[in-house]
């Protein structure tokens, strides 16, 4: 029997951190006692152009070393790439969709299958780090919508990975991001 | 310490706790972030090695030459082109008989231009006397890198290895690492201590000329040393699963393979791949093992030979193609079972080239082919589109 291995794709673009965000989504899943893989789209890295980061976290060892192409969550840290990227390719029929935008999903014109929810991780960005920088904001709604990770967890790892008052509020903007799609 | 890092940081972090005494390397493109944090080590006074940024891998090697024959232990990290132009002097480091250790991070040659994961840089630096050893994931490279100073600085052995690690799926990839403790590398891998090294003291001539009445015998007792470099490499892996708890005892490692009827023969990260296909099929019944080769030089003939005692068949995956034959680790495979009695069917394929993903999908629907007898003998490339050449 194969592990059950969920798997998430981040899209976002050059420069927002999508990376970090599959990193420190890896860290956090590994704290939470979980087998995580974190990897980027290997192609020539461009500020400004898309990208795609993915992460796999599973309770047993991970050896699959392929890319993803069906992905459980999808992750959009970028509302202008829905329609440009594909964003919502091969995502499972049950899967989930958490996209940064001020919409509604059901305003959200798209044709992405699956669960789609929103937060506008854009907002709560300026609010917090005064700059409009989301990967932090994007993890925290996603463990708040998936359940899958602790978010004492992500906020460690985000510290470990930023340190100081940069840390401090990022792991802030995390925990904001993760009630707000939760009680949403 | 177990932590989720990148795999070109657990290198990096590998190499500290080795502490060479001489890093030398080019440190732009076609470069991991191998050097890049080491360098950082040294910035932050954590890692007290001479790093010398070098104007080309030429130069980076040449570096570590000069430095190796005085008796420094040295470290560089290359990748595709930059293997590629250090190729002459890999040739005077093995000749010299110098314990440099490398990691490749494995990736395509040019041209068409590709930044992307394949092996052929690797392969192609085959018969330059460097002890190649492959990892199938980071954990793996982060060991092989410790285990492989102490093969190579081993005095019966003195040739300088390669580890080999996928580009971007192992060196941009982040998976929990069980990363090395000072002490206990310390406590591992004995200080360096040559017997025979450059100093004013004593001075001696490494790589003088050797007319045809001598050379023979350079290169006779080379082959010698590798053939000894079986033997250590085995011992060392023994002590290395003793006292860390992990890791391989042999040149190979083998998979589902004590009642398989075909084997499937892998090196790097493509083992991975290679096991969840394996996986798939048996749950299907049909009875197929892995053979991964840790160590492609010195090859593993003799454990080979072995694993493939019982089967009908085998099967080659490999990212690197030899043009104008085949995959360069089929023709070896071949060679090991051609005295064979009941030799079984061989069947190669390159899969993956200049980054092309390799789904365990791709590796099941080939396997069954070469058993249902879809496809004669041979080697193939395995993923590839139907496209014309213009020849006018």
């Amino acid at each position: 029997m194969s592990a059950l291995i969920i798997e998430v794709r981040i899209h976002g673009r050059g420069g927002q951190g999508s990376v970090t965000a599959a990193e420190m989504l890896a860290v956090a899943a590994f704290k939470d006692g979980m087998y995580s893989q974190a990897f980027p789209s290997f192609g020539v890295e461009r500020r400004g152009a898309p990208v795609r980061a993915f992460l796999r976290i599973s309770d047993r060892k991970i050896t699959l070393k392929s890319q993803i192409y069906e992905p459980d969550y999808i992750i959009v840290q970028d509302p202008t790439l829905i329609h440009i990227d594909n964003v919502g390719e091969g995502l499972k029929k049950d899967g989930m969709a958490i996209i940064n935008s001020d919409k509604s999903p059901e305003d959200l014109e798209t044709d992405i299958g699956g669960i789609v929810r929103t937060i506008d991780a854009t907002r709560l960005a300026i609010e917090i780090l005064g700059r409009p920088i989301t990967n932090t904001a994007m993890i925290g709604a996603f463990v708040g919508a998936s359940g899958l990770i602790s978010i004492d967890a992500v906020k460690e790892a985000i510290k470990e990975r930023f340190s100081g008052e940069m840390g401090e509020k990022n792991a802030r903007l995390a925990e904001v991001a993760f009630e707000k799609i939760k009680v949403a | 310490m177990k932590k989720v890092v990148e795999g070109s940081v657990a290198i990096a972090h590998a190499v500290k706790t080795i502490r060479p005494d001489v890093i030398a390397a080019y440190p732009i493109t076609p470069q991991t972030h191998i050097v890049e944090r080491l360098s950082e080590y040294i910035a932050d006074g954590e890692l007290k090695s001479e790093y010398v940024r070098a104007d080309s891998e030429f130069s980076a090697i040449s570096i570590l030459v000069g430095a190796s024959a005085t008796g420094a232990r040295t470290f560089t990290s290359t990748s595709s082109q930059g293997l590629a132009l250090m190729h002459e002097v890999l040739f005077n480091a093995s000749g010299m008989r110098l314990p440099i250790v490398m990691v490749v991070a494995n990736r395509a040659l040019s041209a068409p231009l590709n930044i992307w994961n394949d092996q052929q840089d690797s392969i192609s630096q085959r018969d330059s006397g460097w002890i190649q050893l492959y990892a199938e994931d980071i954990q793996e490279a982060h060991d092989l890198t410790l285990q492989a100073y102490k093969i190579s600085e081993d005095i019966e052995v003195r040739l300088p290895s390669m580890v080999c690690m996928d580009g971007f799926i192992l060196t941009h990839a982040y998976e929990p690492v069980d990363l090395f403790e000072d002490e206990e590398v310390q406590k591992f891998l004995p200080p360096y201590d040559p017997k025979v090294y450059l100093t004013t003291e004593d001075p001696l001539t490494f790589g003088a000329l050797a007319t045809p009445e001598y050379y023979t015998e350079f290169r006779y007792v080379m082959q010698q040393a590798m053939e000894r470099a079986k033997k250590k490499i085995r011992k060392v892996f023994t002590e290395f699963k003793e006292m860390f708890n992990r890791g391989e005892e042999s040149l190979i490692s083998l998979y589902k393979m004590e009642d398989a009827d075909i084997a499937i023969i892998t090196l790097g990260s493509l083992t991975s791949t290679v096991r969840e296909a394996v996986d798939r099929l048996r749950d299907k019944g049909i009875k197929a093992g892995v053979v991964k080769i840790i160590s492609y030089r010195p090859f593993p003939e003799e454990e080979i030979r072995k694993s493939l005692d019982k089967v009908n068949s085998f099967i080659v995956f490999e990212k690197d193609i030899s043009l104008g034959h085949e995959g360069a680790v089929f023709t070896d495979v071949k060679s090991v079972v051609y005295h064979m009695k009941d030799r079984p069917s061989a069947f190669g394929f390159a899969v993956g080239l200049g980054g092309r993903d390799v789904r365990e999908s791709t590796i099941e629907k080939l396997i069954v082919e070469c058993i249902e007898g879809r496809k004669k003998e041979g080697f193939y490339f395995g993923d590839v589109k139907r496209v014309k050449e213009i020849l006018k």
